[in-house]
This record gives C-alpha cells, sequence and structure tokens, in this order.
C-alpha cells in the first residue's frame, strides 16, 4: 500500500543540480537506506519525498497515488529530523499528542481555554491519551510524558521524536540522519532499537545517512547516492561484493577496499591469470580477498608498513614495491604473524578481483553478477 | 618525614593566606572603577535623593531641616499625585501591549516579505533613532485641532477631529499613541532577530505534524519560540513606557486638568517649576521603589514559563 515511486526526480539550487534524473522504487514495507557524502542530494530527495521541497521535474507516488504538489500532511508520511525538531516548550505527552490533535481536533477545538469547553473534546482527547500511552510505551519513554524535551537525553529526546512518528500510524517513516547527533554507543544500540520497530510495525522505512556501517547494517535495500545520482541499488551484500561502480567500492565497506592500477599487476601471474578486460584500468580487492605468503617470483611482493590488531582480526597495511600504493590486508591472529618492515608476497584470489575502467564503471568479470 | 610534614602544613597555610590576600587586591583592582563610577552616579544620587525626601530643601536654599516622613505623607494626600501614578499605570497598559503587538506583527510581515526586508527595517526602525522632543512637536503640529493633519485627513472622510491634546479624554490615548509609535521598531529589530533563530526543522516538523496553517504554525512554533525574546520586549518596553516624560512635557504639560500627569512630569515639575524639592526626592523614591518591584516581578514572573531547558 505504500510503495514509493520517484520518476525522474530533478531538483536545481539556483544554477547548481542537486538531483539529476533521480528514479528510484521503494517497495511496501522495505527499509531502505540512502547513504552518500554531505551535500549528495540524499536529504533533498527525502524532503522531496515529505513534500517539504518541491521537485522542479519528475514524479512522486505514494501508494501508487501521485502525491506532486500535496502538502506534507496529505501524504500520510511522518519524518524524524536530525535535531529530532521536538517541540521545547510542550511536554513530551504534547509533543507526542500533537500530530493527533493537529488532525482530528477541529480549529476551535484546538484553541486554548475555548476548545476544551466544545462538543466532543473530551472524548476525542480521551482516545488520544491512549494512543499517545500506547506509542510511549512501546519506545519506553512513558515515564517521562511530563518532562519537557529539555530536560531529557539525547537517546530519550530520539524515542520521542521517534515516539511523535508513528503515533498516527503513517505508512512511510522518513528519517534523515536521526542517530548523527548521539554519541557511539547509543547510536549502535538506537539502530537495533530502529530495525526492531521496523518489523513491529511493518511499514515502509525510507533512511538518509552518511555513514556507511548504518546503512549496510540497517537496511534491507542500500542506495547510494553522488553528486545528485543514485550510483547502485540493492541489498548490502551485493553492494559490497558486486559494486558496479569504483565510487561505490569505495564508500562502502570498512576499511576500505583496496584499489590498484592495473599496471602494478605486470608481473603477477595469480593476478594475470584472471580474464583481464582490455579497458580495465583499476583493480580492485576487499581486504580479506587476498592472503600475505612469503616473497617470492611472480608474485607482488611489499613491505609491511603499520598492522592494526583489533582482537579479532589484524589489519596489514602493505606498501606495495615503490611505495606509492598501500593495501590494507585482513588477517586473523592464528594465521602466519609478519613483522613491521618484514617483506611479504600478496596473493590475491583471482575470482574476487573487480575491475574497472578509466570511468570508474565495473568491466571484465562482470557475467557473475546476473549469476549472483 | 613527619617532621617536614608538621612543619609544612602551617608554611603552606601562611603562602595560601597570601596569595588568598593578593587574589583579593586584584579582585578590587579589577572591579574599582565601576565601583567608583557606580558610587558617583548612581548609589550616591540615590542616597541623596533618599535624604533629600526626609527634609524640606527647597532648591537654592541654604538651609534645610529634617521633617521626617512629612514629604511622603503630603504625597499620599495629594491627589494630583494619584491621577498621576493611574495615569502612568495606564499608558503602561496601552503602551506595552500596543508596541510589542505591532512590532511582532511588523516583524512577521517583514520576514514574510521576499524583498525590500532591509528598507522596511530601516524605515520602522527610524522613529527610535530620533530625538522624543523634536518628534513631539512634529506630533503636536499633526494633532492640531484645525490645520494637523490628522484632522485634515479624518475631515476628507467627512469626521469632524477633536482637539486630541486638549481634550481630557483623548490626551493620554494620543501620548500613549505616539509612544507606541516611537518603540515598535525597536521591538521590531528584536522580533526579527528573534524569528532568523527559529530553527527551520520545527517548522518542517510542524508540517509533516498538521500545523501548516498560518495560526498553527504562530502557536506551535513561531510564538513559543519567541518567548525569551517577548520577555526582554515587554520588561524593556514597560520600563521605558514608566519613565515618559518628554512627550509630556512638550505636547501637554500634564494638562488638561491633570488628564495626562505622569509620575516623571508631576516630579519634574514639583521640583524645577515650585522648587520643593524634598516634595520631589520623595515622589522620586516612591518612582524608583515601583520601578524596581515591577521589574523584579515580570522577570521572575515571565523568566519561569519562556526558558524551556
Amino acid at each position: 500500500m505504500a510503495e514509493i515511486e520517484l520518476r525522474g526526480i530533478e531538483k536545481r539550487y539556483g544554477e547548481a543540480p542537486v538531483l539529476k534524473d533521480v528514479s528510484l522504487k521503494i517497495k511496501d514495507g522495505e527499509f531502505l537506506t540512502l547513504v552518500g557524502p554531505s551535500g549528495c542530494g540524499k536529504s533533498t530527495l527525502l524532503r522531496i519525498i515529505a513534500g517539504l521541497e518541491d521537485q522542479d521535474a519528475g514524479e512522486v507516488s505514494v501508494g501508487g497515488r501521485p502525491v506532486d504538489g500535496a502538502r506534507p500532511k496529505d501524504r500520510d508520511v511522518a519524518m524524524v529530523f536530525q535535531s529530532y525538531a521536538l517541540y521545547p516548550h510542550l511536554t513530551v505527552f504534547d509533543n507526542i499528542a500533537l500530530p493527533l490533535r493537529t488532525r482530528q481536533l477541529s480549529f476551535a477545538q484546538r484553541l486554548p481555554l475555548i476548545g476544551p469547553l466544545l462538543p466532543g473534546h473530551t472524548g476525542i482527547e480521551r482516545s488520544i491519551r491512549k494512543e499517545v500511552e500506547q506509542a510511549a510505551a512501546m519506545l519506553d519513554v512513558a515515564h517521562l510524558l511530563h518532562r519537557k524535551p529539555g530536560q531529557l537525553s539525547g537517546g530519550q529526546r530520539q524515542r520521542v521524536a521517534l515516539g511523535r512518528a508513528m503515533v498516527r500510524h503513517p505508512t512511510v517513516f522518513l528519517m534523515d540522519e536521526p542517530l548523527s547527533n548521539l554519541d557511539a554507543r547509543l547510536r549502535v544500540q538506537m539502530r537495533t532499537e530502529i530495525t526492531s520497530l521496523h518489523r513491529r510495525l511493518g511499514v515502509t522505512f525510507v533512511y538518509v545517512t552518511h555513514d556507511q556501517s548504518e546503512a549496510m547494517t540497517m537496511a534491507d535495500r542500500v542506495a547510494v547516492m553522488m553528486g545528485g545520482e543514485l550510483l547502485q541499488v540493492g541489498p548490502p551484500e551485493e553492494l559490497y561484493r558486486e559494486p558496479q561502480d569504483l565510487r561505490v567500492a569505495e564508500m562502502i565497506g570498512s576499511p576500505k577496499i583496496n584499489i590498484v592500477a592495473r599496471a602494478h599487476w605486470a608481473d603477477d601471474r595469480s593476478v594475470l591469470s584472471a580474464a583481464l578486460a582490455p579497458q580495465a584500468k583499476h583493480l580492485a580487492f576487499r581486504p580479506e580477498a587476498a592472503v600475505l605468503i612469503t616473497p617470492a617470483d611472480g608474485v607482488t611482493n611489499g613491505t609491511v608498513t603499520d598492522l592494526e590488531n583489533l582482537g579479532s582480526d589484524i589489519f596489514v597495511h602493505v606498501a606495495l614495491r615503490d611505495g606509492s600504493e598501500t593495501v590494507v590486508i585482513r588477517t586473523t591472529p592464528d594465521e602466519r604473524r609478519f613483522s613491521l618492515g618484514s617483506t611479504v608476497g600478496l596473493k590475491v584470489d583471482a575470482a574476487r578481483l573487480m575491475q574497472f575502467d578509466e570511468a570508474g564503471r565495473r568491466c571484465g568479470n562482470i557475467e557473475r553478477v546476473a549469476a549472483a | 618525614m613527619s617532621l617536614t610534614a608538621s612543619i609544612q602544613g602551617p608554611i603552606r597555610s601562611i603562602v595560601r593566606r597570601r596569595h588568598r590576600t593578593e587574589e583579593a587586591t586584584v579582585g578590587w583592582l579589577a572591579v574599582s572603577p565601576a565601583v567608583i563610577l557606580l558610587t558617583c552616579l548612581l548609589f550616591g544620587p540615590a542616597v541623596a535623593v533618599i535624604l533629600f525626601s526626609f527634609t524640606d530643601w527647597q532648591l537654592g536654599a541654604a538651609t534645610f531641616h529634617f521633617v521626617g516622613t512629612e514629604n511622603f505623607a503630603a504625597l499620599w494626600a495629594d491627589p494630583p499625585f494619584w491621577k498621576a501614578l493611574v495615569n502612568t499605570c495606564l499608558y503602561v497598559a496601552i503602551v506595552v501591549p500596543g508596541t510589542v503587538g505591532l512590532g511582532l506583527a511588523t516583524a512577521l510581515l517583514i520576514e514574510a516579505s521576499p524583498g525590500l526586508r532591509g528598507f522596511y527595517r530601516a524605515v520602522h526602525f527610524l522613529p527610535v533613532m530620533s530625538t522624543m522632543s523634536a518628534m513631539a512637536v512634529v506630533w503636536g503640529t499633526m494633532l492640531h485641532p484645525s490645520i494637523g493633519l490628522v484632522n485634515r485627513a479624518l475631515a476628507a472622510f467627512g469626521v469632524s477631529g477633536i482637539n486630541w491634546l486638549r481634550d481630557e479624554h483623548t490626551a493620554l490615548l494620543a501620548l500613549a499613541l505616539i509612544g507606541i509609535w516611537q518603540g515598535f521598531g525597536f521591538a521590531m529589530v528584536l522580533f526579527v532577530s528573534g524569528l532568523k533563530a527559529v530553527p527551520q526543522q520545527l517548522y518542517d516538523a510542524a508540517a509533516v505534524d498538521g500545523a501548516d496553517g498560518l495560526l498553527d504554525r504562530l502557536r506551535i512554533v513561531t510564538l513559543p519560540m519567541l518567548g525569551p525574546v517577548t520577555m526582554f520586549v515587554i520588561i524593556l518596553t514597560a520600563s521605558r513606557a514608566f519613565e515618559v516624560f518628554d512627550s509630556v512635557r512638550v505636547l501637554t504639560q500634564g494638562g488638561p486638568n491633570y488628564a495626562s500627569e505622569v509620575l516623571l512630569n508631576r516630579l519634574y515639575s514639583e521640583s524645577f517649576d515650585y522648587l520643593r524639592t524634598g516634595y520631589g526626592a520623595a515622589l522620586a523614591v516612591v518612582y524608583l521603589a515601583i520601578v524596581i518591584a515591577l521589574t523584579l516581578a515580570q522577570a521572575r514572573f515571565i523568566e519561569r514559563r519562556v526558558h524551556y531547558s
């Protein structure tokens, strides 16, 4: 019911294009994250879906119904903002109740002093109270209902903002970097809370973030945006394993994917054994797609420049030959250890090598994508 | 070790004490310019006025006698004083809501308009920059019963105007309107800066929550977020309205029949027209007490309601 469809969305601020021909279909009940660096247009796209901004060209439909030009409140969407945007003078209860009051009470009934005296007011207020208490209980803020936002911690404000969004049961949830004002630990905790909220509510979530790990861990599908364009849309593991664009490959995954110019592999037998496309200019592989061996002929050799021990993994930084390129290789503590400064050989799994052409587009062994 | 410790203790406390005295000296030195200025310009005169209020001194007289609370008793029994007090309160009661309301409305209109904001701001701010006594003369001309612009404009609509400043029923009102005219530009500037500080995300949230009408936006976002500015404007306008003097002095001298008499004009007349300095000082003391009490009460009462964090 609440499928979102964007067709050819364009937006420019003055001369600068912010969104270039963005088309995207978001399925009903799906959790989709829009990820990209700041200024890539992801927040603008979200605001266009919400109706807070108008697109210059293209169409938006929510639940099969075109909503172009419709006001935000008529789109059946709820939004959670980065700064939470709670009304500071209202209590938590009144904050959560506001979307219900503006919809269910008439203008006269909403007036202070006179409103409560009008017929029908008491009954509606009673049902609103029930709804608010339900939402508050679900988010574990029931004991804070009489407080003002200024007396709450960041995490509690975030929950209240979520409560205000869900209290009227919208079919679409829009979230604009909702966790970026929280500290690291709370952020990880809220991630799981938001995903479990999504499972319980079963409605469509569109979630904007610049944090690729947030995008990867929370979403059913991730849409990577850059420079106002959608580069690739797919499930997190597909973006990780089969990025179609060098920029997507670089954005997704931590530590970053290793990218080495083709010229560097001139006499590497294992790399050359992979069917390299003639137009391939950059070869890329994930940190776990290579192993370190004793240096030998026919193998790319390098020097260990840094070791990052995370306990479960050790990331070994290796400078290749002339030192102009450094790659990061993931090893486990049980594997053979290499000390700083030692010379090592690099054996790349040819099957997991990705090839990109001059413009950064994927080429070569691309047919595996279709199979996957 | 215990020996060194037992010696070190007292030494350290001596050092600390000396350190503390030094700090205190530096502190007093640092605040001394302010203390001296405040004493000479504020506390000294205030104490002098309080002392004079218990004497029968007349301006220029060589001697004076302490007369106890005689001046205050005279004040209590003086009908013009009560008239002035009531009029001043009425004046404040008209000017404060008028200034705040007009200032806020102008600020909202200016911020909503797409262009010429700087021009409108400057135009509305002009009265604040002008000298009240000079402007009062201009207003006196405008309100002149026969050649004044106001009555001529009314005549164009077939309404016969009255002598605004000489009529017992309108004199105070006319002065209050002039007061609003002079002060609302300042309120507007403060409101404009307050409006700029309202986070856009709150308006966005209100729009998504269904509060996107003008009145809903005002009620849910704009007015509450302007709370601290409004408090500031109210206190400022009230204390300025309380000291209304120039326009009264120039235009009506408190007349007709004390209809536009205000506290400061009363004070001035008693002290400098009739040279009853002791009596004038008693008036000043009462005036000071009222202003201080009002300011404290306002700040206490409103402050509690407008700061949210």
